[in-house]
This record gives structure tokens, sequence and C-alpha cells, in this order.
């Protein structure tokens, strides 16, 4: 490898950049078409909006500590909780995995860019105005001559509900167009993961020597362009609703509202695999890592990966059982929802498989890996009890639903997240991050996460629906509400833990080599940061374990494969 | 049941296996620097954990198949009592078609005697957006859709009061469109429907306010959204007056029906509902007395 020559490289690029006007650098920012840095763009806008929507969940959180608490006005509650929801998978979720996404698959693949830069700075631009858009509105929704009025309409927007009687001023245009907007992004972003992928690999990457989270990347960009089309298309039809007098959601003019949930789950629950997906990427590549083991069962976790994918798009109807489908169309996706589970679950023995035998070497990333995968299995049974049509009957909209869901959301995509941040945090910048404040932030948000979401189960248990801005004080959810609120708080400060910890480290941290964890994908071959072009010389793998082969000439896996 | 007994069982072996794994195969100090055994997969193993997993997905499959035809599959028993449910934007409609029965928020139901079953049969549909019906003792939930008809039947076998509220939301005071529904036995059921078959009160001999309650009432706009049995109140966009007084609460269950409260209400009703779609009627204290008069006496 001629990492020496790559060293001076970089290190050139660097002096040339502290030498310049702080102008010029933004300009450069502002024009990139590098895949890195439009990578940590993405990643750098959606920690902005977790912020944001992690304030919104305290806000809610805070109100409904106590029964009949006034802190917010129902308006405001219910501007907050849309917001929340909106912003977290559009403007958090998918922006922050297309960021690993873009700088991890070329490096990963031995390419020196995307298929298509301008378009991936394209995409970026136009998600980022999206996200803008969407809190103008606090600010423009009513119109110059009136106090700004957020979306209130919930995340999934059920018509009629968004119809102009219903919903007017503007309020509802600004989310319509915000996740048009988003979606035009989102495709753009996954035309050129699925291009680079197919198309960039260095040469003797054949397709089965790709690391796993390249696999997953190909399978989650192939489902945003199938799900995310249907919700762009559903806002346009919402849209000639509203301004040219459709029908199309128009229940009043004889439109249908059970057609809204039907675009909107096709989209929303493939969604739901879209953000997973990157999560388990992410595992893949680090579980063995810190195992000290290849991965258990490759060929399996590409099948199970492609499985989940083709599945999870005859299953949105499980979004729907009391809306008053017939029993066979309630079996099918009962049936379908519940065979989901066997390929997810293969995914989990494999990571067992993985650990078993190795030796598990407790560092941050894993240790979060580590929750992940409890939490993540936790989250599957309680989905897997939900695919119960006749347990969907009482639970559907309760709280063990908002549950369930941020068990996949929080204790499964963002812990793996978190995993992701501090191993690859080294290869960004070239410095490690605290590993002391890494296991704050981890105990702290472990604590703050099972107060908040295990708690969360029981009102829904008790009859809490979900969106309620308060209730009365006899039902007997007070208490377990109260704790959730607790748990917030400890979510929040292990989550500001983390960000003074990257901002920390950034000048701080112990200066890291070109592979601190002892690797093998590579990523880990170039320096830490990664030159422009990433690649002195491009790379040859003989495996799926490049480094390994050079780590270990001895004993090379291309024996194994 | 039997899901969740599967799903704990799950857990405890998976979760089980996973710390063993965690612990027993942590990295040690003493441990030499060489890799361990790398192994790459076993196809053995892997079959194992593919079927398996299939096997109980079927199992659980076929026993929620049997719940959910032993619930959407039985046809319409033959003697019910048939209610209409409509969702309105933060209150529920109920018309009773063969009793001739119209009220609001509280629903009154026989109880069913299981020798001799009279379940009530609810035909749902909104007049505005969607809602949710659920009372989470009786039944599980069924959405209440605008164009669309739903339908489902409850057969409760003990007096008394089950809450719920609506599951789906529906706009600012989704949180207080909360249900009431009340389970009695056939002999106070068919009372209560004597008493709601009635016309309303019309008889003010001795109530001068509530003579001029009415009055009131019947030259405002209160008659445009509300209906009053046996009088020129037809309005049907709002909740059905006729025997007001003869309920425990206004605003959807929201509020104890008292005649401070009821006052209250008629005054301002955004200040203890805010986003209800009844407007301020921006009467003086004198009519506002009169008409808490007349609709207290609405029995």
């Amino acid at each position: 490898m001629s990492t020496t020559q790559a060293v001076e490289e970089s290190d050139e690029t660097l002096a040339l950049q502290q030498g310049r006007p702080p102008l010029n650098v933004v300009y450069e920012w502002l024009t990139t078409v590098d895949h890195k840095k439009i990578g940590l763009m993405y990643i750098a806008y959606a920690l902005v909006f977790l912020l944001v929507a992690g304030v919104e969940a305290l806000l809610m959180r805070i109100q409904l500590a106590i029964p009949n608490n006034h802190f917010v006005s129902p308006q405001v509650f219910n501007q907050l909780f849309t917001m929340h929801g909106t912003t977290m998978i559009f403007f958090v979720g998918m922006p922050i995995l297309f960021g690993f996404g873009n700088y991890l698959v070329p490096l990963m693949i031995g390419a020196r860019d995307m298929a298509f830069p301008r378009l991936n700075a394209f995409s970026f631009w136009i998600s980022a105005f999206a996200g803008i858009l969407l809190y103008f509105s606090y600010v423009g929704a009513s119109g110059l001559y009136a106090a700004g009025s957020a979306p209130d309409v919930g995340w999934f927007a059920y018509a009629p509900l968004t119809a102009r009687v219903f919903s007017p001023g503007h309020s509802t245009d600004y989310w319509t167009l915000a996740i048009f907007l988003s979606g035009i992004g989102s495709i753009g972003t996954a035309l050129n993961i699925v291009t680079t992928i197919v198309s960039m690999r260095c040469k003797s990457m054949k397709m089965s020597r790709m690391p796993l989270l390249v696999w997953l990347y190909l399978v989650m960009a192939a489902l945003v362009f199938v799900a995310v089309s249907p919700l762009t298309a559903a806002q346009i039809m919402l849209t000639l609703d509203r301004y040219l007098g459709a029908h199309f959601f128009d229940t009043q003019a004889g439109g249908s509202a059970v057609l809204w949930m039907h675009f909107f789950w096709i989209f929303g629950h493939p969604e739901v695999y879209v953000l997973v997906l990157p999560a388990f990427a992410f595992v893949n590549e680090i579980v063995p890592v810190f195992s000290r083991k290849a991965i258990f069962g490759y060929p399996a976790m590409v099948a199970a990966s492609v499985g989940i994918g083709f599945i999870s798009l005859s299953v949105w109807a499980h979004h729907m059982f009391t809306v008053g489908m017939d029993a066979a169309a309630n079996t099918f996706f009962v049936f379908a929802t519940m065979v989901i589970s066997v390929p997810t679950g293969i995914k989990i023995f494999n990571w067992l498989a993985t650990i078993w035998g190795g030796k598990v070497i407790f560092a941050t990333p894993m240790i979060f890996c580590v929750g992940f995968l409890f939490q993540f299995l936790i989250a599957g049974l309680t989905g897997i009890m939900l695919s119960a049509a006749p347990f969907d009957w009482q639970l559907g909209n309760s709280y063990f639903v908002v549950a369930h869901f941020h068990y996949v959301l929080v204790g499964g995509i963002l812990f793996a997240l978190f995993a992701a941040f501090y191993y690859w945090y080294p290869k960004i910048t070239g410095r490690m991050m605290s590993e002391k404040l890494g296991k704050w932030h981890f105990w702290l948000f472990l604590i703050g996460f099972h107060l908040t979401f295990d708690f969360m189960h029981v009102p829904g248990l008790l009859g809490m629906p979900r969106r309620i801005y308060t209730y009365e004080a006899g039902r007997g959810w007070g208490a377990l509400n109260f704790l959730v609120g607790v748990g917030a708080i400890f979510q929040a400060a292990g989550l500001l833990c983390f960000l003074y910890n990257m901002i920390r480290s950034y000048y701080h941290g112990k200066e890291a080599s070109h592979d601190p964890w002892d690797a093998w994908t590579l990523e880990w071959s170039t320096t830490s940061p990664p030159p422009d072009y990433n690649f002195a010389t491009v790379p040859t793998v003989n495996s799926r374990r490049p480094l390994w082969d050079l780590k270990h000439p001895e004993d090379p896996d291309s024996d194994y494969e | 049941m039997l899901v969740l007994s599967v799903t704990l069982a799950i857990f405890l072996i998976v979760a089980g296996l996973l710390l063993y794994a965690l612990v027993r195969y942590r990295h040690r100090p003493e441990d030499s620097d060489r890799e361990p055994a790398q192994i790459y997969g076993s196809n053995q193993i892997e079959l194992s954990w593919t079927v398996i997993p299939i096997l109980i997905v079927v199992m659980l499959f076929l026993a929620t198949t049997r719940v959910i035809l032993g619930t959407q599959g039985i046809p319409k028993p033959e003697q019910t009592t048939n209610v209409t449910v409509i969702g309105h934007q933060f209150w529920w409609e109920y018309r009773y078609p063969e009793l001739g029965v119209v009220t609001a928020n509280e629903l009154h139901i026989p109880i069913s005697d299981p020798a001799k079953p009279m379940p009530t049969y609810l035909t749902m549909s909104s007049a505005d957006v969607s809602h949710s019906f659920w009372v989470p003792r009786l039944a599980g939930k069924t959405d209440v859709i605008p164009n669309r008809v739903n339908t489902m039947w409850i057969d409760p076998q003990q007096a008394g009061l089950y809450l719920g509220q609506c599951a789906q939301y529906c706009g600012s005071q989704h949180a207080k469109m909360l249900l009431r529904v009340y389970a009695q036995s056939p002999a106070d059921f068919a009372a209560w429907v004597s008493q709601q078959k009635k016309p309303a009160q019309q008889d003010f001999t001795g109530n001068a306010a509530a003579a001029e309650g009415q009055t009131v009432f019947m030259h405002n706009a209160c008659i445009n959204c509300h209906a009053v049995g046996g009088t020129a109140a037809t309005g049907r966009f709002g909740p059905d007056l006729t025997h007001l007084a003869s309920r425990d609460t206004i605003a959807s269950g929201a509020i104890e029906n008292t005649p401070a409260n009821l006052r209250k209400w008629i005054d301002d009703p955004s200040s203890m509902k805010p986003g209800s779609l009844m407007p301020p009627m921006h009467l003086n204290q004198h009519d506002l007395d009169a008409i808490t008069a007349y609709l207290t006496q609405l029995r």
C-alpha cells in the first residue's frame, strides 16, 4: 500500500487549507462536490435538526409529565408532535444515514467519489432547503399578518384533516412542500448510491466481496426509490386537492381517506427499513472488529438484507388494522409482517455467533452496539406482538405503539448511529473521541432511554392514546408519564455529553493513526482524514477483508471464500 | 396470550445467550495477542435458526388467524340494539334508529345476558375527519372514517361506566374527545329510552328564567347547530340538547355537567376546551343566566 504517499498528500492539503482565508473555506464547502464533504454536511445538518426535534420532544414530555398540565396550549402541542415526527424522520434520520453512506460507501469500495458528484450536491442542498422551509412555517405559515403556525396535522397527516376546510392557512402547504422537496433529494441520493455501488467499485471488488455495509446501503437505496416515490406523488395529489379542486382525498366530494393511508404507509413502512438497514450496516462493521472475528454467515446476512427489502414492501397495511379491512386482507398483512421477523432474526443470531468465540473489546463503539442488540431484540418482539391484528385493535395508536417504534428508532437506530460516530470519528477527523466521555454518554443515555421507553409501554396498555395534549388525573397514567419525562432529561444530558465530546475531541483528542481499531475494510487503508480522492492508488482486494489479508498473510480470508 | 408467552420465551433465550457470549468471550488482559479463530459460518446452524423461526411464525400466524376469523368472520347476531355512531370534530353523536333516540357523547347500552345475548351493534361513520372509537375494556378500536361505514359490536355483561376516547388524531381537541359508555340493566336501559324519547321539556311553570332562556336560545345562532326535540331548533352540527340535563358531562366528557360549568361553557367554550368548534355567543350576563336555567331543566 502506498500509505506514506497518501500521508504526504494530505499534509500538503491540510497546510494549504490552514493558510487560507475563512471566506474561501466557506466558499469551498458551499460549492463542493466531494462525497466526504457532502457527507459531513449531511451529518452536521442532521445533528442541528436532532437538537431541534429533541427540544420539541422535551417540551412535550414536560407538558405530559403531570395530568391537566397547562405548560403549552393544545395547538402548540399538536404542532410539536407533528414537527418532532416529521423532523426526526425526514431531516434527522434520512440525512444522517445518507451522510454516513456518502462518506463511507466510496471509501469502502475503493472509489474516488460518488458516481454523480453534482447530483450529490444538488440532493444535499435541496434536502437542506426542505428542512429550512419546514421550519420557516413558524414565521410564515399564516402570511405576514399573523403569528406563525407550524403544521399540526401529525407526521402522517391523515386526510381529510389536511383538506383546506380543516386545515386553513398555509401550515399544511409548508409540510407538503418540505416533504416533496426532501423526497426529491432522497431519490437523487438513492440513485447516486445505487449507481456508485454498481459501477464504481475498484476492479477487484466483486459484489460478493463488498463489505456488508455496502450491501445494506444498496438495499436501502433501492427501497428509497420504491418507497419515497409514492409519498412524493401523494404530496402532489394533496396539493392538487387543496388548490386545484381535485378530489383524491377530499371525502366531502367522494374522495377516499383510506387512499391517503395506503399512499402514506406504502412509503411509511419501507421507510422504517430505510432507516434501520443502515443501522444494521454499522453493527455489521463494528461488531466483528470488536469481537476480533469475521462476520458469521456473510451470504446469509446478504440474503436476509435483500429479503427484508422485498418483504418490507408488502407489510404496510399493518398500520391500518383498525380501518375496517376484511379478514382476508388483515390475515395477509399479519402474515407478511410476521415473516419479516425471520430474516431479522437471522441477523441477530449471526451477530450473536460473531461474538461467540471472539475476544470482545468493550470500547465505546462496541458498547453502543451491545445496547443496540438487546434493545432491537425487544423492539422486534413487541413488533411481533403488534403484528397480530387483534393485539393491534387494542393497542394500535396507543402509547404502546409509540414506545415500540421509539425502541426501534432510538434503542435501535440511534444507538447504532452513536456507535458509528465513535467508530468512524477518528477516520473523519484524525483524532480519537474521548472514551471517558463516551462512557458517560452511554450510561446517561441508556438510563434515560430505558426510563422513558420502558415505562412508556404501560400507559398504552392502560388505554392512553397517542397525540393527546393532556389527560385526566384519575386514569392512573400520571406517575408513569412523570418517569418518562425524567428519562427524557437523562437522554438530553447524554446527548449533550456526546456533542461536547465531538467538539472537544476535534481540538484536544488523541491523534488517531490511519487504522486505530485494527480493522479490516478499505477505509482504514487510507489516511485519517482521507485525502481528496481517497486513495493515491486504486486498492486491490482479494477477499471481504482486504486489510486482514495484509495483516495476516499466513492465514488470508481469500483462502476461505 | 400465546403471542405474549412465545415472545417472552424468545427474549429470555436470545438475551440469555447474548449475555453469556458477551461475558464468556470478553477480552481478558491475560489473553494473548493472537486473534481468535476465524469462523465464517455454518450451514447447519444457520439453517436451524432459519427453519425454527419460520415454524414459530407459522404457529403464531395460525393462532392469530383463528382470532381474526373468530372476530370478523362471525355473522351479525340476530337480535341487537342498533346504534349509529357519528364522529364529529371533538364530540360523538349517537342515533338509535329503531328506538327513535338521538343523543351525544354518553352512550347508553343494555347489558347482555349470556343466555339471551343482546349485543349492541355499532354502525360508524364520520361527519368530518377520521376518528377512532376505542373503549379498551369493551373492545378493540375501530376507525370512524368519513365516506366509509365501519361496523363493530360490543357485548358487555356487567353494568357500569366504561371510559374511552378517540384514538385517531382528529385536530386540536383530539385529547378531549372522550367516550363514556353506560352499560345498564335491561330495565334501566328501557327507562332511559322512554325518557329520551320524550320531546323536550316545555312546561316552564314557576320557572320564569327558563322560559326567558328558551326565548334567548331560539332567537340566537344556537339553533343553527343544536337541536331541541319538539322546538324549532333542528341544527345537527352540534350535539342534540333535547335531554342535555340528563347527562353527567358536557363538552364530550371533558367537563362535569353543573349549572356553573354550563354557564361558563356557553360564555366562552374555548376557555374550557380551546379549539372547540362552538363559538362564544357573546351573551350578556342576564341572558347567560336565563339560557343556563333553560338548559338545566332539559331533563
